[in-house]
């Protein structure tokens, strides 16, 4: 019997596995080299005031209606469900305090971040990844000027301010949501639901939820300028890289968000 | 004097460059021919250390350019402008924003000043009253122009042209051509060109280099790659598709 037969799909199967953890801890080195670089740009900031300003208007300001549109029926949904969860258990002068706590430490940073995630990430992955395919960032570097401090430092100062002030509006957004379902189809009063919310309301649950934007935020800016920096092949790549940035930041978000929540309240 | 010495470099597992070396001599024209994707582009980056060989070596004016520190490389750098292929513009930019960016981020020059050097140079590439637009608005002729005045904006020693004339109609390929002759007079600079456009070649370079197989095989003035007995450097200025390189 030829051995070497046998060997094949074996030899395969290590070369591809080989290559995958090889690729894998590439990825990671250079992530960590782009966060580096960008740490050390960032005294820059004040002389770029103008392309943070700049993506600080995109990321936020332009996300603002998604986020509140979104934030409303996540707190809707929020106190139906609670109030279905209640029936028979718990007394509804309770379910104030269950929307608030949900929509403050969870809800409100997670759902702001995926829809960001998805509308930003996206958008920053193709800008970058065009440039990039475009020579547009060989360009930069040939006159002398960092791309990571014209590109992405502005980009990352922008997600980290921009995602706690998203999350604070979406918070408020989705407390009236539920303040309206709660009103209108449970039947409890506005001042039961308000006490309900500010009986167990602690700041710290409140930092929790904005901490947990900061990082979300850092996320997502790193991950699209990434993806964007290592596009290659034309438009194909392109939309290769901002598929992957959107999946890759909303993977890294809900893993964070639950190693935030051990570290904080496990 | 730019001197890339003996440069090894793969992408994965295909071998682009294989021991070229090449001299570039001071105030002279030289132009990269060869086919498509033979390496001549990962060449031009290799001067300006876009990219950095597997090994080898390169060095400008005696200094080897693989051993500069990031500031010393971003000093390096500002004594060079560089004309891509697809110009390279920046979308979000207009034509001013583009061609005095490096005036405005490396130079004290005011802005009034610098806006009448932005429009000298433009000028001096055949525009005139395109500053207001953005490189979407522009023809492809008028983007390599715009893409030159931005090259030359600083007044640099070395001008790296990736495919001046490609995709362009013959008559304003011919007008890139004289741009490029009247940077040289005018300005008196080092050219690096590459392209497989044999009439810009003929036009513009005092010598010419051929690249075959990640190695430099021929380099002569422009009446000595005409009268050269090398089948592959009449094959291909020929350009023919039967001889010793193969079509496919």
């Amino acid at each position: 019997m030829d051995t070497t037969d046998l060997n094949k799909p074996i030899e395969k199967f290590l070369s591809l596995f080989g290559q995958k953890i090889l690729r894998f801890f590439k990825g990671t080195g250079s992530l960590a080299l782009l966060c580096k670089s960008i740490i050390l740009s960032i005294p820059m900031a004040v002389k770029r005031r103008h392309l943070v300003v700049e993506q600080m208007v995109f990321m936020g300001v332009n996300s603002l209606p998604l986020v509140i549109f979104t934030s409303v029926f996540t707190g809707a949904v929020s106190a139906v469900q609670a109030a279905y969860q209640f029936q028979g258990y718990v007394p509804l002068r309770y379910l104030g305090t269950a929307v608030g706590k949900a929509v403050v430490i969870e809800l409100g940073p997670v759902l702001t971040a995926l829809v960001v995630a998805g509308r930003v990430g996206a958008a920053v992955a193709a800008e970058l990844g065009t440039m990039k395919v475009t020579e547009q960032i060989d360009a930069l570097e040939t006159m002398a000027l960092d791309p990571v401090e014209f590109l992405v430092m502005p980009r990352y100062l922008a997600g980290l301010v921009m995602l706690p002030i998203l999350t604070i509006f979406s918070d408020f957004v989705a407390i009236l949501g539920g303040l309206a379902v709660s009103v209108w189809f449970v039947n409890i009063t506005s001042y039961t639901f308000l006490n309900g919310l500010k009986a167990f309301f602690e700041l710290q649950d409140l930092f929790a939820g904005l901490l947990k934007a900061c990082i979300f935020g850092s996320i997502i800016a790193i991950i699209g300028c990434y993806q964007g920096f290592i596009t290659e092949g034309g438009a194909e790549g392109v939309g290769s890289s901002t598929t992957k940035a959107v999946v890759l930041s909303s993977v890294l978000i809900l893993v964070s968000d639950y190693m935030i929540a051990h570290l904080l309240f496990g | 004097m730019i001197e890339l010495i003996n440069l090894h470099k793969s992408f994965g597992k295909k071998k682009v460059l294989d021991g070229a070396s090449l001299t570039i001599n001071k105030g002279e024209t030289l132009t990269i021919i060869g086919r498509s994707g033979v390496g001549k582009s990962v060449m031009l980056k290799h001067i300006i250390r876009l990219l950095e060989p597997d090994s080898g070596d390169v060095l400008i004016d005696g200094q080897n350019v693989l051993a500069f520190s990031r500031k010393e490389l971003m000093a390096f750098r500002r004594r060079f402008g560089m004309l891509f292929q697809g110009a390279a513009l920046f979308d979000s930019m207009t034509v001013d924003e583009n061609v005095g960016l490096s005036l405005r981020e490396h130079t004290e020059i005011p802005e009034p000043e610098i806006r009448e050097i932005v429009s000298k140079k433009l000028r001096s590439v055949g525009l005139k009253d395109v500053e207001h637009l953005k490189p979407a608005e522009l023809s492809g002729g008028m983007k390599k122009r715009v893409g030159l005045a931005r090259a030359i904006a600083m007044n640099p020693e070395y001008i790296l042209y990736d495919e001046p004339t490609t995709g362009l109609d013959p008559i304003m390929a011919d007008a890139i051509n004289e741009l490029i002759i009247r940077m040289r007079e005018e300005l008196n600079v080092t050219s690096i060109c590459v392209t497989h456009d044999m009439v810009s070649a003929y036009k513009i370079s005092d010598r010419i280099a051929m690249i075959y197989e990640g190695k430099i095989i021929f380099t002569g003035s422009p009446d000595e790659v005409k009268s050269t007995d090398n089948p592959i450097v009449q094959q291909f200025i020929q350009g023919k598709a039967e001889g010793p390189i193969k079509a496919v």
